[in-house]
This record gives C-alpha cells, sequence and structure tokens, in this order.
C-alpha cells in the first residue's frame, strides 16, 4: 500500500470539498472531512471499484447512509473518473447531477438516495444479502454517523445484518461526537459504544480513522471474519484537517465565509 | 346478484407462489403478518427467498430497495396502515426517489379490518401514497382480477403500491377477463350518472345501479381498479356522455379517488361529482356490514348519493 498516494489524494479531496462548499455557499464540510480518509482509501485502495465495473454486478459497494457528507462521495467519484471532475464545482447549483444530497438516478457511480438519516444500513443488508442469494462474492461498505444512530430504523437493520449473518458487510461508524445540535453524548448517548455492537454479535473493530495505516490493518483483519457482519467504530474528528474546523459543531452545516475559506485553504495545501 | 364470496390476500398469496415458481428472482419480504398477508404460502414453498423481516417496516422496505439493486423483484407486505403511514418516508427517499422497482402489497386496507379498529383501520394510503411522484396505485376489486394482475405487476418494471382488504369480497368478474396497469374497467357509462368506484365498493355500486335505473336514473358503473396514474381516457368518456361523476371508495373523502378525480375533472370539464368516502373521521372495532352501514360505504349510501346527485344534473 501506497500511504503516500492516499494521503495526496485525501489532500486533494479535502481542497475540493472546501473549495466545492465555498462555491455553493452551502454544504457540509465538518462530516465530509471526517470521512474523507477513510473513503480515499475504500475507493483507492480497498474496493473492487472502476471506471470499467462500477455499473456491473461483481463490483464492490460503498454506500454513504450519512447522505449530507455528499461532497467527500462525489470527489472520490471524480477522481476514479466516474464524473468528471470539472463537474465538481457544479455541487449544489441549479441543473446539476451533483444534488446537495446523493441522488442515485442523477450522479453515476452513487449506489442509492441518501440523505434521510437511518435508511443505509437497511438498503446495504439488502443489497449484502442478495449478493449472497446470487453467490456473488463482492463486498458492501457503508458509512453511518454517530448522531444517525438517534435513529430507530438503524436498530432494526442492525438485528438484520445480525440475522442473515452478512459477513460480506462492514459498517464503519464514524465516530465523530458531534450531530447538528451539539455532542452525541449530551443528546442520545450511545456509551458503552464498542459494548453495545458486541453485544449484538457483531466482530467489532475499533480504528484512528485518520491513519491509513491502522484502517488497512482494520480492513484486512475484518476479511477473516466469517458467518459475522463487521462494525468498524472509526475514531474521527469532525472537520480534521483545519484547526478552527475541527471538533466545531459550526461547521457541521455552515460553509465558511472568505476568510475563514483562504485561511483554510492555506491550512490544507501546507500539508 | 353476486354468489360467492373469496379473500383477495389468499389470492395473492397463491398467485405469489406460482410466480416464484415461474421466476427465480421474485423475493418475498414481511414484517411478522405473513399469516395474515398470506405471504406465508410463498414462505412455505421458498424459505430462502423469502424474509421475516420482524416487526421493523422501515428495515423491510428499505431493504427491499436494496435487493431490487442487485436485480431481484421484491415484493413487500404488511397491513396498509404500516406499510404506507408508517414508512412513507422510507417509500419516498429510498425507494420512489432512487426508483427501485420494489413492490408493496398490502392487506388490511379500508376500514373492513373491522374488530381491531382504528390503530388497523386505513382510510388514509392512497392519500399519503399519491402525492409520491410517479407511483402506480392499484386497488383492485375481485379475486380473478388479482389473479390477472398479479403476473403483470411482476413483469412491471416501477415501483407499486396494491392495497387489498383483509374481508372477502364478491366476485364480478370471470377469470379469463384480462386487466391492464394502467387502466380501468367499464361496466357501462350512464347517461345520467357514473359511479366510479374502487376496490370492494365496486360490486357495492353495481347493485346500487340495478335500483338506480328501476327508479328511472340511467345509471353506469366503472372499475377504477388503478388509481394512479388516473385512466383520463375513460373519465373522458365518462365526461362526455353522463352528466355527473359519483365516486365511492373504501377511504377518507380527503386524498383519495374522490379528489383524485375532482382535481382532474375541475381542470378540464367542470361537471357536479359527489362521494360515498369516509368523513374526516376515524374508524372504530366492529363488524365489516355494521361499519360500512355507519360510515355511509353501504349500498344504501350509495343510492343516497347517487339520488343527490341526480338532483343535482
Ligand atoms: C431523518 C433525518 N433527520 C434529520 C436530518 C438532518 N440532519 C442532517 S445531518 C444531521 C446530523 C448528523 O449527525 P451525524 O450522523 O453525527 O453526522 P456527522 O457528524 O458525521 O456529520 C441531521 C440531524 C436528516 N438528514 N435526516
Ligand atoms: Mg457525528
Amino acid at each position: 500500500m501506497d500511504i503516500e498516494r492516499l494521503k495526496k489524494i485525501s489532500k486533494k479531496a479535502r481542497i475540493d470539498i472546501l473549495k466545492m462548499v465555498y462555491n455553493a455557499s452551502s454544504g457540509h464540510i465538518g462530516g465530509s472531512f471526517s470521512a474523507i480518509d477513510i473513503m480515499v482509501y475504500l475507493y483507492f485502495q480497498k474496493m473492487n471499484y472502476s471506471k470499467d465495473n462500477y455499473d456491473k454486478p461483481d463490483r464492490d459497494r460503498f454506500i454513504l447512509s450519512k447522505g449530507h457528507a455528499s461532497a467527500a462521495l462525489y470527489t472520490c467519484l471524480a477522481y476514479k473518473g466516474i464524473i468528471s471532475e470539472n463537474e465538481l464545482l457544479s455541487f449544489r447549483k441549479i441543473n446539476s447531477i451533483l444534488q446537495g444530497h446523493p441522488s442515485r438516478k442523477l450522479t453515476p457511480g452513487v449506489e442509492t438516495s441518501t440523505g434521510s438519516l437511518g435508511q443505509g444500513l437497511s438498503f446495504a443488508n439488502g443489497v449484502a444479502i442478495g449478493l449472497k442469494l446470487k453467490n456473488i462474492p463482492s463486498k458492501v461498505f457503508v458509512m453511518i454517523g454517530d448522531g444517525e444512530i438517534n435513529e430507530g430504523q438503524i436498530w432494526e437493520a442492525l438485528m438484520s445484518s445480525i440475522r442473515y449473518k452478512l459477513d460480506n458487510l462492514r459498517i464503519i461508524l464514524d465516530y465523530n461526537h458531534l450531530q447538528i445540535d451539539g455532542k452525541i453524548e449530551d443528546i442520545k448517548d450511545p456509551r458503552p459504544t464498542k459494548e453495545k455492537f458486541e453485544s449484538f454479535g457483531f466482530a467489532t473493530f475499533e480504528m484512528d480513522g485518520h491513519d491509513f495505516k491502522e484502517i488497512d490493518k482494520t480492513f484486512t483483519s475484518a476479511d477473516k471474519i466469517k458467518k459475522k457482519p463487521v462494525f468498524i467504530i472509526a475514531n474521527t474528528i469532525k472537520g480534521k484537517g483545519v484547526s478552527f474546523m475541527e471538533n466545531n459543531v459550526d461547521f457541521h452545516g455552515n460553509p465558511p465565509n472568505k476568510e475563514e475559506f483562504e485561511k483554510a485553504l492555506m491550512e490544507l495545501s501546507n500539508v | 346478484m353476486f354468489k360467492k364470496k373469496s379473500s383477495l390476500r389468499a389470492v395473492y398469496g397463491k398467485e405469489l407462489v406460482n410466480l416464484g415458481k415461474k421466476y427465480d428472482d421474485i423475493v418475498v419480504l414481511d414484517a411478522d403478518l405473513a399469516k395474515s398477508t398470506k405471504t406465508e404460502f410463498f414462505k412455505k414453498e421458498f424459505p430462502e427467498r423469502f424474509f421475516d423481516m420482524g416487526i421493523s417496516e422501515a428495515d423491510m422496505v428499505v431493504t427491499a430497495a436494496g435487493l431490487a439493486s442487485v436485480g431481484f423483484k421484491p415484493f413487500c407486505s404488511s397491513f396498509a396502515v404500516f406499510l404506507t403511514g408508517r414508512v412513507y418516508d422510507q417509500i419516498r427517499n429510498s425507494i420512489a426517489y432512487p426508483s427501485w422497482n420494489v413492490k408493496l402489497i398490502s392487506t388490511h386496507a379500508g376500514i373492513s379490518v373491522g374488530e381491531d379498529g382504528a390503530s388497523h383501520q386505513m382510510l388514509e394510503d392512497i392519500a399519503i401514497t399519491r402525492v409520491i411522484p410517479k407511483i402506480t396505485i392499484l386497488s383492485p376489486s375481485d379475486p380473478n382480477m388479482v389473479s390477472n394482475l398479479m403476473e403483470k405487476i411482476y413483469h412491471y418494471e416501477s415501483y407499486l403500491y396494491m392495497r387489498l382488504p383483509r374481508n372477502d369480497v364478491y366476485e364480478i368478474y370471470k377469470k379469463d377477463q384480462d386487466f391492464e396497469i394502467g387502466g380501468s374497467y367499464i361496466h357501462k357509462i350512464g347517461k345520467d350518472i357514473t359511479i366510479v368506484a374502487t376496490g370492494q365498493l365496486v360490486s357495492y355500486s353495481l347493485m346500487a345501479m340495478l335500483e338506480l335505473e328501476k327508479e328511472g336514473i340511467d345509471t353506469g358503473v366503472v372499475d377504477m381498479y388503478t388509481l394512479k396514474p388516473l385512466d383520463t381516457k375513460t373519465l373522458d368518456s365518462i365526461i362526455d356522455i353522463s352528466k355527473g361523476i359519483l365516486v365511492c371508495e373504501e377511504h377518507s373523502l380527503i386524498g383519495g379517488l374522490f379528489g383524485s378525480i375532482a382535481e382532474y375533472v375541475v381542470r378540464n370539464h367542470p361537471l357536479p361529482i359527489e362521494s360515498v368516502s369516509v368523513n374526516d373521521t376515524f374508524g372504530e372495532s366492529g363488524k365489516v356490514e355494521e361499519l360500512f352501514e355507519k360510515y355511509g360505504l353501504s349500498k344504501e349510501s350509495i343510492m343516497k348519493k347517487g339520488k343527490i346527485l341526480y338532483d343535482r344534473i
């Protein structure tokens, strides 16, 4: 694994996400920055997914259940050559194929439309069950938010993942400890978090969601698990990469102003 | 006038098995109501293609979307109240917006659920599904119609909602009668009034028609088994010939077939319209006949409204 290459892609992606959100005067930087390193690892290291097979049955699939991190997804699809990089700046603009939240009908490479939180895991389960029925050995990766797990449907779906022994499924929790109204611990505290998912019956892993070496180690170990779905708690930082955005709830869904944009751009360019 | 009564959900269950024998890409999901929705027949025959998702309707319909994305043709069933109201957002955002080919087949639609009462009766499902862009909605009236439509539903390449009642209903059509998704069945277009009915109110409308004709009102009946897209061609013929329309449905008077027809007619060719539907209210426990009587869905209610309409034209 070429870590420097992945780091370069992440750096470029963070800069593009920043520009996209600034350009659109709207969008979600915080949750995109917490998720992007894992997504870059999946799209550019782990998954069997390319311009040539993105619509073929045997591809691996990434489902972004926390659809508000759409900007992060679009950068990955662009660098994969599935959508054009020029398209990125049309993000959230009228007539664009890049909607505020992922739209399967409009954007090639988007597995399903998400945005209404709590539903992507059920979809991923359906895909994983279907792949098993068809004896297709592809993997399904689904990313959920730590605020998103407030939704009851997530817990319905977790029980389904276990019930159908979906060992072709990897659930990734973007554990950045923030949702819109504040700290997740102040709203519906999920702790003891790891124990919860373990007790459900998942093969549960924890990793630093910004460290490619650890990410790789975790996903490689996950491949050895049989007869159980995998649940990965990714310890992440919301807004990761820009000092004043990190752990700052104000940058969940608010775009930066000009000054903030320039400062952020400088910080991201200088790593 | 009608002799035999039978169960539409039993026909649904049987036809699922027939489809399962013919096509190996059909999968069936239920939410702990397989015995009532009759998907249990399929479960027995094809356990590896049947998924009891438990009492998790939201999880069920979105799992179905995932299965559709891998090329399966999922049929999901539960009671109408749970399969539409409880999961409106899931249908909207995870099935319709991404356009997944999921079939939602409810049973226990309407007030004819009976003794279980208002929590289980569903008089709003047409209203809340009808506003979902490009959804197709069916409301069959008769067992042979359900039987005939099932193969077409299987081949239909879009998301679709079909509502079936709990109780047994009269057989209206012959076995070899053919029906198309998108169509309606014209029994007769009346020179005075035409009753446009859906679901089990079609049989009562046909009975009421005979009585109204005896009283000198030239009455027709159209079975509007496709609720969306609306069969406007047939409606245009009715508008051409009849002087008034009486809409009959086992649904709230808000947002159902009455609303749908009124929206079309006022915009194109104003014509008096009356409806036999349930007032803006919840139902209650009781026997089907008692409920139909109390909530104004009986043959007598149809005749009464038919006469009121006749006086207006
Ligand atoms: C069903 C639903 N309710 C509310 C929202 C509005 N919303 C968008 S993002 C968000 C917070 C998500 O928090 P989290 O899952 O922790 O995401 P992250 O921190 O990774 O951005 C909310 C409430 C939504 N998109 N869907
Ligand atoms: Mg969060």
